[in-house]
């Protein structure tokens, strides 16, 4: 084949063509290509399931892909086989849980496996000296003898970037590298891309903050169920139009659908939240919620959408601010003090947060309720048989019979057991977080209805989802969040796709 | 009928029940003798009461055993030590320092509360290692497993403390009148007891759903700290128990041979029930069972005159084959098995 002039002025380093992986029943990636030009940083940026992983893990070895052909550097046909494969040619990753000894010195993770050695012993004293001569290159200051888990996290994955670079990485792959990370370290993880970039190193950033994007990438491409929607600038692609390719929407479009109008019944207030936060999980935030009222949560995912509610529902620490349930200031330590006062949360994570695997589908249910009750008053087995039936017969729930391990039901079957589990607690305020994601759209409708329902008959609802049209045709209100900060609220009538999406992207609108 | 076979079979407690029987079935073919029940100044003798008396504190413990394996996917290794320990005060309160003694010091009343408190704040120690430090509960149970023996040690002075009572032996031996070691009666009552507290109380419930998904089972509210302490504590109570029997058995307290590998036999007892040591569903029956096995098992053995020092050799082969044979991989084997049978059927149709 003939290189086009083209191809020979951009410089290309690596080059991904038409590569396609299926996972049984799933097409993982279909025909995506990806280019990567030296000193560059390129962002990889997709929702959930777009085919980021698998792409880096294609060129990384870690899967093999069935067509397509990966060329560095010119060199065609390269087949890594093993990341440490990809590594001899020149592919490094760095993931978001640094891969390093904690309990051994920094310079002994810079170099190991590959010590300096004097007469078969690992020469320390020119060990510590590289160490140090490498990381004075790269302008990190520490000191190469201590052990690694004195530093931060940015240090050390900053150590782990610096092994990578030293190991002559020509592509370097950052895997979501920033998600436990703040401002500071943040920014001096920048300076040191930057810094790589001027050296000629090609970066592949995996991210899902748009910010970060904006502030240190050159290009973008962006992936959508394994399909590739295409290549973009920086420069050439606003915010909003970003959001709107990852969720594979045309902008223009947007306009038009709108949700019908829901209006609130009362404006008794049941929720008030002042500057509710928890360090390095979720910035300070405002909420106030009225009864029977459907308030949507929504944002990017990592955008602390989950962080929120969870802070409120007691299920992870709070260090600032408080919080007034039906106009008293309550405490809520755990999830047990939220649940007595009328709270109920469905976790984002069923499988891990959700269903009692081994359990049945009817202590699945009565679960909530009996520990709100407590140890010693134990619901005589016809009541739970009772309160099982029913909720099996108002929630539709497909299952053998009640005894039914849950394990065994589809997964929307299952998200309904959960569902019927905080219903049988008769709460004022219903947390639902993404509690249609991966179930079949008959079911998802089901539970879009339920909320509507439900929020009739005066019951409060959180309501989160990554679907925005779902967002659209239940929630009356909506909160804004953008990378772990709530930034803004849309009432009823300014909800429409274009203004949600705008405001997510946030920043400069064209 | 094949129905109600398969039925049968598939019920969780079958398993035990089949390694029961075929323990008991060796010994109808190698000591006919075995199962012959014989009167003897009002009290029953033979093999088979034997096994009875003699499994007490090791279905006691496997009680205790079940719900710290159920809470916490771990097992409490230190219960063999903590029997040693409450015997060792207990003996040390009734003889009141002495080594040998012919009368009480104290009342019984108070050394029998005292070891039970004694277990309860052995296990309580466990439990909170476990459940609040977060310590993996083999290393956190490795303490007293270790340090229990050596307290036990300094309480009897390293000596062995003989209480030559006869109402101390009745714990550990018989009633007058009664045709059935007392141990018989006192092990049928933890289970029991036990087992009324699981079934009438929701702990049952909540140790499953403790051990099954611990996040699950925070965000609905329960708080898997205490439960998981609960079932160290009560598990250490029951060490305790046991421990008094134990002394009682030999009227004194022995800190170097009381409970001595006990630990390990009420481990295998939860296994032998077909309780997962991952922790989660648990049948307190099976345990009963397996720990009932154990002992089948041990006593068959000597039954047969193989010394106590080839014991575990024998132990360990029978084991091998039930735990096997209860084994995932092992019902796989049958599953893969019938499945070839069925297409080998359909291709001769």
């Amino acid at each position: 084949m003939l290189l086009t002039p083209f191809e020979v002025i951009m410089d290309n380093l690596l080059e991904m063509r038409g590569i396609c992986k299926n996972f049984p029943g799933v097409k993982a990636l279909d025909n995506v290509d990806f280019y990567l030009n030296k000193g560059e940083i390129h962002a990889l940026m997709g929702e959930n399931g777009a085919g980021k992983s698998t792409l880096i893990k294609v060129l990384t070895g870690v899967e093999e892909f069935e067509t397509g052909q990966i060329i560095l550097e010119g060199k065609k046909n390269i087949i890594n086989k093993s990341p440490k494969e990809a590594q001899a040619n020149g592919i490094s990753t760095v993931y978001q849980e640094v891969n390093l000894c904690p309990n051994i010195s920094v310079a002994e993770n810079l170099f190991l496996d590959r010590e300096p050695r004097k007469f078969g012993f690992i020469d320390w004293k020119k060990m510590n000296k590289m160490a140090k001569e490498l990381l004075d290159k790269l302008d990190i200051k520490i000191d190469v003898t201590k052990p690694t888990e004195n530093y931060s996290i940015a240090i050390q994955q900053m150590i782990a970037i610096a092994r990578a670079v030293d190991m002559s990485a020509k592509v370097l792959i950052l895997d979501e590298p920033t998600s436990s990370l703040d401002d500071g370290e943040v920014e001096k993880l920048f300076t040191l891309m930057r810094k790589l970039r001027a050296d000629g190193i090609g970066i592949i950033f995996v991210t899902h903050f748009l910010e970060q994007v904006y502030a240190v990438c050159d290009k973008i491409t962006v992936l959508r169920n394994g399909c590739p929607v295409g290549e973009f600038e920086v420069d050439n692609l606003p915010r909003v139009q970003l959001v709107a390719k990852m969720m594979g929407k045309d902008f223009n479009d947007l306009e038009n659908i709108k949700g019908e109008n829901k209006d609130t019944k009362s404006k008794e207030l049941l929720l008030k939240a002042e500057s509710v936060g928890s360090k390095g999980n979720i910035k300070p935030f405002d909420l106030e919620l009225n009864k029977g009222e459907v308030v949507g949560i929504t944002g990017l995912l990592g955008s602390g959408r989950s962080e929120l509610v969870r802070s409120i529902y007691g299920a992870d620490r709070r260090d600032t601010g408080r919080i007034l349930f039906d106009n008293n200031e309550v405490k809520i330590k755990a999830p047990i003090d939220a649940m007595k006062l009328g709270m109920a949360y469905l976790p984002e994570n069923r499988k891990d947060e959700g269903i009692i695997a081994d359990l049945s589908v009817r202590e699945n249910i009565i679960i909530a309720l009996q520990a709100k009750k407590g140890i010693f008053k134990l619901i005589p087995g016809k009541k739970q048989e009772e309160f099982v039936d029913k909720y099996i017969e108002i929630l539709q729930i497909k299952t053998a019979s009640r005894e039914t391990p849950i394990k065994q039901l589809s997964g929307g079957n299952q998200q309904k057991v959960i569902l019927g589990r905080w219903l049988l607690t008769h709460p004022d305020l219903l947390i639902l977080d993404e509690p249609t994601r991966g179930i079949d759209v008959g079911t998802k409708t089901e539970i879009q209805k339920l909320v509507l329902k439900l929020a009739g008959e005066g019951m409060s609802v959180i309501f989160i989802s990554s679907e925005i049209e779902e967002m659209i045709r239940t929630c009356q209100r909506m909160v804004v969040m953008r990378d772990k900060k709530k930034v803004g609220e849309l009432k009823s009538d300014e909800i429409s796709q274009k203004n949600i999406m705008s405001a997510i992207a946030g920043g400069v609108d064209k | 009928m094949k129905a109600k076979i398969n039925n049968i079979m598939s019920t969780e407690l079958f398993l035990p029940i089949v390694s029961l029987i075929l323990v008991l079935i060796i010994n109808i073919i190698k000591t006919p003798n075995f199962f012959n029940i014989t009167i003897q100044n009002g009290v029953f003798y033979g093999y088979i009461i034997d096994v009875i008396n003699r499994a007490s504190e090791l279905v006691i413990l496997a009680v205790g055993m079940t719900l710290v394996v159920a809470s916490s996917g771990g097992t409490d290794i230190s219960v063999g030590a903590v029997c040693a320990l409450s015997g060792a005060v207990a003996c040390f309160i009734l003889s009141g320092g002495e080594v040998s003694t012919s009368v009480y010091h104290s009342p019984y009343i108070v050394a029998f509360v005292s070891a039970i408190i004694v277990g309860l704040v052995c296990g309580s120690f466990n439990g909170f290692l476990v459940a609040k430090m977060n310590i993996q509960p083999m290393v956190a149970t490795l303490i007293l497993f270790t340090a229990g023996r050596g307290m036990a040690q300094l309480v009897t002075n390293g000596q062995i403390t003989y209480i030559r009572v006869e109402s101390f032996k009745m714990l550990g031996n018989s009633v007058k009148g009664i045709p059935l070691p007392t141990p018989v009666f006192i092990a049928i009552a933890v289970v029991i007891l036990t087992f009324i507290i699981l079934k009438r109380t929701a702990l049952g419930l909540y140790i499953e759903t403790v051990g099954i998904n611990n996040k699950a089972a925070k965000l609905v509210g329960l708080n898997p700290v205490l439960i998981r302490f609960i079932a160290y504590a009560f598990c250490g109570l029951l060490a305790g128990l046991a421990g008094m029997i134990v002394s009682s058995r030999v009227y004194s307290a022995d800190a170097n041979n009381a409970g001595l590998n006990i630990e390990l036999d009420a481990i295998l007892a939860v296994a032998l029930g077909g309780n997962s040591l991952g922790g989660g569903k648990f049948s307190l029956l099976g345990s009963v069972i397996g720990a009932y096995t154990i002992q089948a098992l041990t006593t068959t053995l000597y039954a047969m005159s193989v010394s106590a020092d080839q014991l575990p050799v024998y132990k360990a082969i029978v084991v091998v084959i039930i735990v096997s044979l209860q084994s995932k991989g092992f019902q796989r084997i049958i599953k893969e098995f019938k499945l070839k049978r069925k297409v080998e059927k359909v291709y001769e149709k």
